[in-house]
């Protein structure tokens, strides 16, 4: 089939999917006028019964506890799947080769390395505050975990290449990112070995709106924004040693 | 105006799959599922947006203060991991096509394995 009918298919077929589409929606209700029960259920019951005020963050890791377990595990198969694809081969030599084949791009404007300087700490506090308060104000685990990983591509931003490599090494982000899995996965078995059933939060909400509020709904919350540093800084590091030393990975 | 957010994102769904059919080069191919995923996070949000309502967090707040959705905001933040990880996976095929075909036009490389 040449380009053109292709095309001239997929419109006929996207006229026809955008009918579907606008006849679907025309029946829900209006914008603004939600009904759905679970959503004011919880809304209702969530901070009296698990005594955690964000009540996103406590759907995120308590009452869809499961669904994160498994989205954990498509962040963490993702990642691996990425690794097998762009790294070939790997010996002891690599960190070292990858160095000395990768070009010199250390920044010399001092405006870049100043504005760096400024903004790495208050990003890689803001992403601890929005981890550790993530079941009592806005944020969690994967938004924290993202702006972690965010303050160390600033690294590379403002410093170059190396400065960012030396800083986060591949290995311990490997290491980094089976933990944070792994510690959810027990956190669950835990709660098994605590007599609750799996994921249940076994050490019992504590008083409302402070830290420990969420009990062990904390620790999953951690190990979620441990792996997701890990795997979005592993993502990273995967694409720019690619495209700072292609020839260094050996082709099988 | 009721349904306008409905029609957003119905309409970024199918103009991201516009783009992926049309598609010449395999990244903005990727970048167009993330448009066509973006649909979703509008949908979600708007089905569990209430008038007036505020964000589901009752710190500050009453609990019984009227809040939009968050099973649906906790479905979002699914979404968007989900996202992000399919489009790493598709990047690093794309990378991977490149070296072979060393091409990222999707129908050269069809023609390039027939």
């Amino acid at each position: 089939m040449s380009r053109r009918t292709r095309i001239a298919v997929c419109c006929v077929a996207l006229a026809g999917l955008a009918a579907l589409l606008v006849a679907s929606v025309i029946d829900l209700p209006a914008f603004g006028h939600y009904q759905g029960a679970y959503g004011n259920q919880l809304n209702r019951e969530a901070v009296p019964e698990r005594h955690t005020t964000n009540v996103v963050t406590a759907i995120v890791f308590d009452y869809r506890g499961f669904d994160t377990l498994a989205e954990e595990f498509i962040l963490f198969a993702s990642v691996v799947g990425v690794t097998l694809l762009l790294r070939r081969a790997k010996d002891s030599e690599d960190e070292h080769e990858v160095l000395r084949k990768a070009p010199d791009d250390r920044t010399r404007s001092d405006a870049v390395h100043v504005a760096g300087l400024a903004l790495i700490p208050p990003l890689f506090l803001l992403g601890l505050w929005l981890v550790a308060f993530g079941l009592v104000t806005p944020g969690g685990g994967f938004q924290g975990g993202v702006l972690l990983a965010g303050a160390l591509f600033v690294v590379f931003l403002a410093a170059g290449f190396r400065a960012y490599y030396e800083l986060t090494p591949t290995p311990w982000l490997d290491f980094a990112e089976g933990s944070g899995a792994a510690a959810f996965t027990l956190l669950g078995v835990g709660a098994l070995l605590a007599g609750a059933s799996y994921l249940h939060n076994f050490l019992g909400p504590g008083p409302r709106g402070t830290l420990d509020s969420g009990g062990s709904l904390p620790l999953l919350n951690w190990a979620t924004a441990l792996e997701v540093t890990a795997a979005m800084l592993l993502l990273f590091s995967e694409f720019l040693e690619r495209y700072v030393a292609p020839g260094v990975r050996p082709l099988p | 105006m009721s349904y306008l957010p409905y029609i957003l994102a119905a309409w970024l769904f199918l103009v991201g799959l516009y783009g992926i059919v049309t598609s010449r080069n395999l990244i903005h191919l990727a970048v167009c599922l993330t448009v066509m995923q973006s649909s979703t996070y509008v949908l979600l949000l708007a089905i569990g947006y209430k008038h007036r309502g505020t964000a589901p967090v009752f710190y500050g707040a009453p609990v019984g203060s009227r809040a939009v959705d968050p099973v649906v905001q906790a479905l979002t933040l699914t979404d968007v991991v989900v996202s992000v990880t399919v489009v790493a996976l598709i990047l690093a095929l794309a990378l991977d096509v490149h070296r072979d075909a060393r091409t990222l036009d999707p129908d050269e490389i069809a023609a390039f394995e027939g």
